[in-house]
């Protein structure tokens, strides 16, 4: 990633260089060339439509060409891949708490191999953050109250910067950490020290401490839409809206839940807000992700999942 | 290039006629508040930039020494918000534009003159409040009172700084309603719209960015302060508010305001440009449709200041596009000023000094501007002192060099004085030295990743020599800045008297005397000529030349 920013940067210092170049000489040149002479008269000129179209169009079509580029490198940037390692991130000020799917939690510190795509699931419990990881050219705000995602994939073992890049109140500049990239067996080992289990296990666990299971039953005779199956795939609401369940619409759903019903579902649901931290709602949303592959063949859909299976990539993307 | 034929006796004009403070404070004269703007914009310029002298001491060293963390973050904040909104905001416009447009339109005043004053007045309450705020413990949310920091979290004087910048958001609106009404209704008999000088011409854009912006940014101000003492749930999510709202808000204003700061420099530097190379502006037409296009397309691109923000894909795809599109009409000014050197009789005196200096600064602004709108690059170097770096080049490197440089070329009508031009000269060679030593190594710094409002950057020291030049930078334009404060002091008691056009400049301003007299015309002037028509006005100087030999 970063190699794409950096050559788009390039051909951007290039262009903007030629184009100062351009305008730097031409100025230079003439206040030197037409500096004041004694009984030497400025020559009037009115002006020139072909000139002027010419600086409008070229420029134009100049920016253009940055703009697509961008738009690419952008694109690409935004876009996780399916099958990345996905870590959880909760942002408050003024530090880090990170969160392995594998279950490792680490604080202002976030360990990962070299060469695998890892995507982040961030949240805030407080103000607005941004994680900043200027060696990966990478950057997105993290926001209170729902979850933004970003993607990375370290190329070289070593330790980054990481940073809080939006402003968040007297410790900003405090709120920073590092990228431990390792060696995939360094990793591997790193790994195997101790964790309390998978995440979506810890998730399970308040599933059914929360009593959800009482209502989101493994079968289509729940109260509650059955979730097996369901992460990533497009869902019916009740006024008729197709949206697709990922990672916002299940946090949204335990906190807000009558703002987005399953069509054939009553709103009874009760909020959450308040009585699940940043922590356990990112437990419960990687254990409703882990019921995808677990319902995908097991049970049959549900009623409310009428919707075409198969629609890859778009349950990835968090804004 | 100054010439004098100067009247031995003072004439009466609208500084001599009235004595007292009563008559500055009651004053309806446009000229007059002119000048009440003028010594209240600098008062705020000093402030600002004494907080951004005491930014730059404490970025010397990585740790946090000079100033702890929590005066750190009211440092910028406060600077951020007296440059924009009590000096940039109101500085070419409230002063210059104030002064000016009526002369260049020839009329006896502004359409509203009590308006006029009252938007002074407006200012100078918004002012006190914001100077109150700053000395019973200041603000630090940073400029732009991001949400839920500004409204749940911060333990400073938001409320008191939001209500201080929603005043004086009334004052800007009264200013551009004035300009407006005045340039529609009181230009004399044959001074057509395509007569106008470009400077009204910019100034007319940017009114229209006035009436139609400021607005918004009030009620968002309005919404923080309700937000945080009543908790309306309006922008912080534990409220049920939506964050990113605040900001599509903010920027809505914040973004066109830029085009408020440096539309009215670019009509500064095109006058300049005209006489200083005798010459009509290249491309008239363009120059002045390019500035309506600028208040235009500049309403569309606000959530370019959002792509790592959380808006969508699709979103920021729309708003890169569009940015671009703003970029046209600015490149397209850079280059007929450019051509209008072009065989022009280019004379070297000081404002004309500084119209090069706003030539190369706002060209390298505008320039890393196409960085920041390329969605890839942006990621990257957002919130980093490359942002910094690019809205300074605007920001000073535009609108202020050309402020300087407005100041210096009508500083002889204001006062009737000449300013020293070898003085002025070094002034300007300092301030363009000096400001691109502190603001060239920010670009660098902020592509190598560092993020802007940081007190401490100790674990990364690798910034440091970076950070070293750019505050020594900052002394240099410091007293690049000073100066000009002196030598314009010294020559209201000291300076070589004025003649009426020392500089043979176009336009009607020059043909009424130095200082002008209070309903600045003898009689209502009849314009018959084209705008900078310096042909005309050099073959004439030739003619009395021979006559006079």
């Amino acid at each position: 990633m970063a190699g794409n920013v950096d050559a788009l940067f390039i051909f951007l210092l290039i262009v903007s260089g030629l184009m100062s170049l351009l305008i730097f000489v031409a100025i230079i040149y003439f206040a030197a060339r037409y500096r004041h002479r004694k009984g030497v008269q400025a020559e009037q000129i009115e002006g020139s439509i072909p000139l002027e179209l010419s600086w409008s169009i070229i420029p134009l079509a100049v920016f253009m060409v940055i703009f697509a580029w961008g738009a690419v490198v952008y694109f690409q940037g935004r876009t996780p891949p399916r099958d990345a390692t996905e870590v959880y991130v909760v942002a408050k000020q003024w530090m880090w708490k990170l969160e392995h799917a594998e279950g490792q939690r680490e604080i202002n510190e976030l360990h990962v191999p070299v060469g695998r795509d890892v995507k982040l699931i961030m949240t805030s419990q407080d103000v607005i953050h941004s994680f900043f990881v200027p060696a990966f050219r990478m950057k997105q705000d993290v926001l209170p109250g729902r979850y933004t995602v970003a993607w990375f994939r370290a190329t070289k073992s070593g330790t980054y910067h990481l940073f809080c890049a939006e402003y968040c109140g007297t410790q900003h500049s405090g709120m920073i950490g590092s990228i431990v990239v390792m060696e995939p067996a360094q990793y591997e080992a790193w790994m195997s020290g101790g964790s309390g289990g998978p995440l979506s296990a810890t998730g399970e666990k308040i599933f059914a401490e929360l009593g959800c299971a009482t209502c989101h039953r493994a079968d289509a005779q729940g109260r509650g839409p059955n979730l097996q199956g369901m992460f990533g795939k497009p869902v019916q609401l009740e006024d008729g809206r197709m949206i697709t369940a990922d990672e916002n619409y299940i946090r949204e759903s335990i906190l807000d839940p009558g703002s987005k019903v399953v069509k054939g579902f009553k709103p009874l649901m009760p909020t959450f807000q308040g009585l699940v931290s940043e922590e356990q709602l990112n437990a419960l949303v990687a254990y409703v992700k882990s019921q995808a592959q677990a319902g995908a063949g097991a049970t049959k859909a549900s009623a409310a999942m009428t919707a075409p299976e198969g629609v890859p990539g778009k349950g990835n993307q968090v804004q | 290039m100054a010439t004098a034929t100067v009247p031995s006796v003072e004439r009466e004009n609208y500084l001599n006629k009235h004595y007292g403070v009563g008559s500055w404070l009651l004053t309806t004269d446009h000229k007059r508040i002119a000048l009440l703007y003028l010594i209240s914009i600098t008062f705020f310029f000093f402030i600002g930039g004494f907080f951004a002298l005491l930014i730059r001491l404490e970025l010397l060293t990585p740790a946090s020494d000079l100033v702890q963390a929590d005066t750190y973050n009211k440092l910028f904040t406060m600077h951020g918000q007296v440059m924009v909104f009590f000096f940039l905001i109101p500085s070419i416009p409230a002063v210059l534009g104030n002064f000016l447009i009526p002369l260049m339109v020839g009329a006896k005043d502004l359409a509203f003159p009590r308006i006029n004053l009252l938007s002074w007045y407006l200012y100078i309450i918004a002012g006190i409040m914001m100077v109150h705020c700053m000395l019973t413990g200041g603000i630090d949310t940073g400029w732009t009172f991001y949400t839920p920091f500004s409204t749940a979290f911060s333990n400073t004087k938001v409320i008191e700084a939001g209500l201080a910048i929603f005043v004086s958001g009334f004052s800007s609106i009264l200013t551009g309603l004035n300009f407006v009404v005045t340039i529609h209704r009181m230009r004399a008999p044959g001074m057509t719209w395509s007569r106008l000088p470009l400077f009204v011409w910019a100034h007319y854009a940017t009114s229209i960015i006035q009436i139609l912006g400021t607005p918004v940014i009030a009620i968002t101000l309005v919404l923080v302060v309700a937000e945080r003492a009543l908790h309306l749930g309006i922008f912080d999510p534990k409220l049920g508010g939506d964050p990113l709202l605040f900001q599509h808000l903010f920027w809505f204003y914040s973004h066109p305001a830029v085009y408020i700061m440096i539309l009215p420099s670019m009509g500064v530097v095109t006058e300049v440009i005209a006489c200083f190379s005798r010459k009509r502006i290249f491309g008239y037409t363009f120059v002045a449709l390019s500035s309506i296009a600028i208040a235009v397309f500049g309403f569309l691109v606000w959530a370019h200041h959002m792509f790592v923000a959380g808006i969508s894909v699709y979103a920021a795809l729309i708003f890169s596009l569009l940015s671009y599109s703003v970029a046209v009409p600015s490149a397209v000014k850079v280059f007929n000023w450019t051509a209008t050197l072009y065989k022009g009789s280019i004379h070297y005196d000081a404002p004309m000094l500084y119209a090069f200096g706003f030539l190369g600064l706002f060209t390298m602004g505008g320039l890393t501007g196409l960085f920041l709108a390329a969605l890839g690059v942006d990621v990257h170097v957002t919130d980093t002192y490359f942002v910094i770096a690019h809205f300074h080049y605007i920001m000073v490197g535009g609108a202020l060099m050309g402020y300087m440089g407005g100041m210096h070329f009508w500083w002889p009508k204001i006062t009737g004085k000449l300013y020293p031009e070898g003085w002025a000269r070094l002034a300007a060679l300092i301030v363009f030295i000096g400001f691109n030593l502190t603001f060239f190594p920010q670009f660098v710094l902020g592509y190598l990743g560092m993020p802007r409002r940081y007190a401490d950057y100790s674990h990364m020291p690798e910034f440091q020599v970076l950070n070293v030049l750019s505050t020594a930078g900052s002394t240099v334009l410091a007293v690049g800045y000073l100066l000009p404060m002196i030598y314009f002091l010294w020559s209201m008691r000291y300076g070589k008297p004025a003649s009426d056009n020392p500089w043979n400049a176009a336009g009607l301003e020059w043909k009424t005397q130095s200082p002008p007299t209070t309903f600045n015309f003898e009689e209502e002037p009849v314009v018959t000529w084209e705008a900078y028509n310096y042909d005309e006005i050099d073959k004439g100087r030739k003619e009395e030349v021979q006559v006079v030999g």
